[in-house]
């Protein structure tokens, strides 16, 4: 993971918020205050402006997901913010400071630690309608690609394919966490936006990762 | 969607603008959308900082003045402020004596506070939070928490601020103003009835469709979908049903005295907020409590959503007492 591919995913993720925009504002009407593609789009139109020019030379992959995700606590505000930028900033931690020799395997270990600080911060647990929900599946499915012989690119793939799956599981479930708890058993039959925020995420990493 | 706005993006903006054109005794900062009293950090007082999304109007900012809070922070329309704009506020507030954040129960407000409040204990300033979380359509029978999200923070944060406010100003440790603050939250419950849901501006559409003769039953304050849709009936009926569930919930007491709430969710007219405080006396006489104060009017508001929200609070000497100083700020004032 260099810092030229992470560029290209954010990028790449703000893209796809931007042009889903829409239908996560649609997702989030039905079962919370419809503000979610508004907020998502006004913190990852953020990170790319950040990401105009190209990072200087030296920086690192860690370094970069660490500035976006302190970007994305201090843009999209409500619990979007702090759970999505706190992943961020897990995930590029890890990338900067563990002692894993092996590129791929260490991006595995740093979508566990993304996927813990959502855990960690929501208090969340699998089937409560969350962006856990998809990171949970979405981090195992990279890892088990892995151990199953995958590159970093038909991991990613998985990835995305888990995470796609994570949000669609999200649909019957009802929710037990954030805004949406709210509603109790009419939260049943919507997908929710924060996991399908999330899916956009994993989506726009397998798009870096084949584009290289 | 009709609104007198300029754009969704800079509503809150023009709003802050305009805020300070209407007080100049306060200072409201355009950076970091933090309102706090012209004399903050009062030298010697425990601060009283809150905040939350823009579109509660009155709630928070204009709760910033003597007897109340000493800075309140907005975010973006039903959106919580984001941790560094937090810190500004309590930053703005703390003379030394350490801060209380009065937070709303949203995941999202309380992630964010509890972000801002490890950024200040870094810079070695104490703070302590009360979460504010009264709604009783959120929570079960028996009173507790319904759903691990818990009860939502509405009616009873005007409380809490004021009681806390009243506290600092007569000097009192951040231990008793905390203490204060989550006493009157646990005596405190609130129902809320929409009639029409409201429109956040950079969505454009209302939250959820509602037919002419129907109601929408236990909503909270943004916007989003209640428990429960009914028909429309007369006033008396609507509040004895949502009083029924606030009271079932209502901790019991020693003393039978209470402060009642009858507010607006933004437009209402506050000709069917007096009917809806008659009624409301009257069915808290029957369940044998006394109204010992009353504020009627748009307090915490939800944009333009129809609707009233009833809050109870159960009061006791300690709280008529401090309810009772004197309080100068744009939407509460009384005493001075």
């Amino acid at each position: 993971m260099d810092s030229e591919l992470t560029r290209a995913w954010l990028l790449n993720a703000a893209l796809l918020i931007e042009r889903e925009k829409d239908r996560l504002t649609q997702l989030d009407l039905a079962i919370g205050d419809g503000d979610h593609g508004v907020n998502m789009q006004r913190g990852f139109s953020a990170v790319a402006a950040g990401l105009a020019e190209p990072p200087p030379a030296g920086t690192t992959a860690g370094q970069l997901l660490v500035t976006a995700g302190t970007t994305l606590v201090s843009t999209v505000g409500g619990a979007s913010g702090p759970l999505f930028g706190g992943a961020f900033r897990a995930l590029g931690k890890t990338l900067d400071t563990a002692a894993e020799p092996d590129d791929t395997r260490l991006l595995a270990d740093g979508l566990n630690a993304a996927r813990d600080s959502i855990q960690r911060m929501g208090a969340a647990q699998p089937g409560d309608k969350t962006m856990y929900d998809v990171y949970g599946p979405a981090a195992e499915a990279f890892g088990h690609a892995l151990c199953d012989g995958a590159g970093p690119r038909a991991a990613a793939r998985a990835a995305a394919e888990a995470a796609d799956e994570g949000v669609r599981a999200t649909e019957p479930m009802q929710a037990r966490r954030g805004r949406a708890s709210y509603l109790g058993l009419r939260s049943v039959g919507h997908q929710d936006p924060g996991a399908a925020s999330a899916a956009l995420i994993f989506q726009a990493l397998a798009t870096a990762m084949e584009a290289q | 969607m009709k609104k007198l706005i300029n754009s969704a993006e800079s509503l809150t903006a023009d709003a802050l603008a305009g805020m300070a054109a209407a007080h100049p005794d306060l200072r409201i900062d355009p950076r970091t959308h933090v309102i706090s009293r012209a004399d903050a950090p009062v030298p010697g007082k425990v601060g009283v900082v809150s905040g939350g999304g823009a579109g509660h109007e009155p709630l928070h900012g204009g709760y910033v003045g003597r007897g109340m809070l000493d800075a309140a922070v907005v975010g973006e329309v039903f959106t919580s402020p984001t941790p560094d704009r937090i810190l500004a506020a309590l930053r703005a507030a703390d003379s030394g004596r350490g801060v209380l954040q009065i937070v709303k129960n949203y995941t999202g407000d309380t992630l964010n506070f509890a972000m801002a409040a490890e950024l200040a204990e870094d810079l070695g300033i104490a703070v302590r939070t009360v979460v504010v979380d009264d709604d009783a359509a959120t929570g079960t029978p028996d009173g507790t928490p319904g759903r691990s999200a818990g009860r939502r923070g509405t009616g009873a944060t005007v409380f809490v601020e004021r009681v806390c406010g009243a506290l600092a100003e007569q000097g009192a440790d951040l231990t008793a103003v905390a203490d204060a603050g989550a006493r009157v939250n646990a005596a405190t419950r609130s129902i809320a009835i929409a009639l029409t849901a409201c429109t956040v501006p950079a969505v454009g559409r209302a939250g959820f469709e509602l037919p002419d003769d129907r109601i929408e039953f236990g909503v909270g304050i943004h916007g989003e979908p209640g428990l429960r849709t009914e028909p429309l009936r007369p006033a008396s009926e609507i509040v004895q049903d949502a009083l029924a569930v606030l009271l079932d919930q209502l901790p019991p007491g020693d003393d039978d005295r209470t402060i009642v709430m009858v507010n607006g969710l933004g437009a209402t007219p506050l000709l069917e907020l007096y009917v809806v405080l008659n009624e409301a006396s009257a069915v808290l006489r029957k369940a044998g409590l006394t109204v010992a104060h009353t504020l009627v009017g748009n307090y915490v508001t939800a944009l333009d959503m129809a609707g009233v929200s009833l809050t109870v609070c159960r009061a006791d000497e300690r709280t008529l007492g401090l309810w009772n100083t004197p309080v100068n700020t744009p939407a509460l004032r009384w005493g001075c």
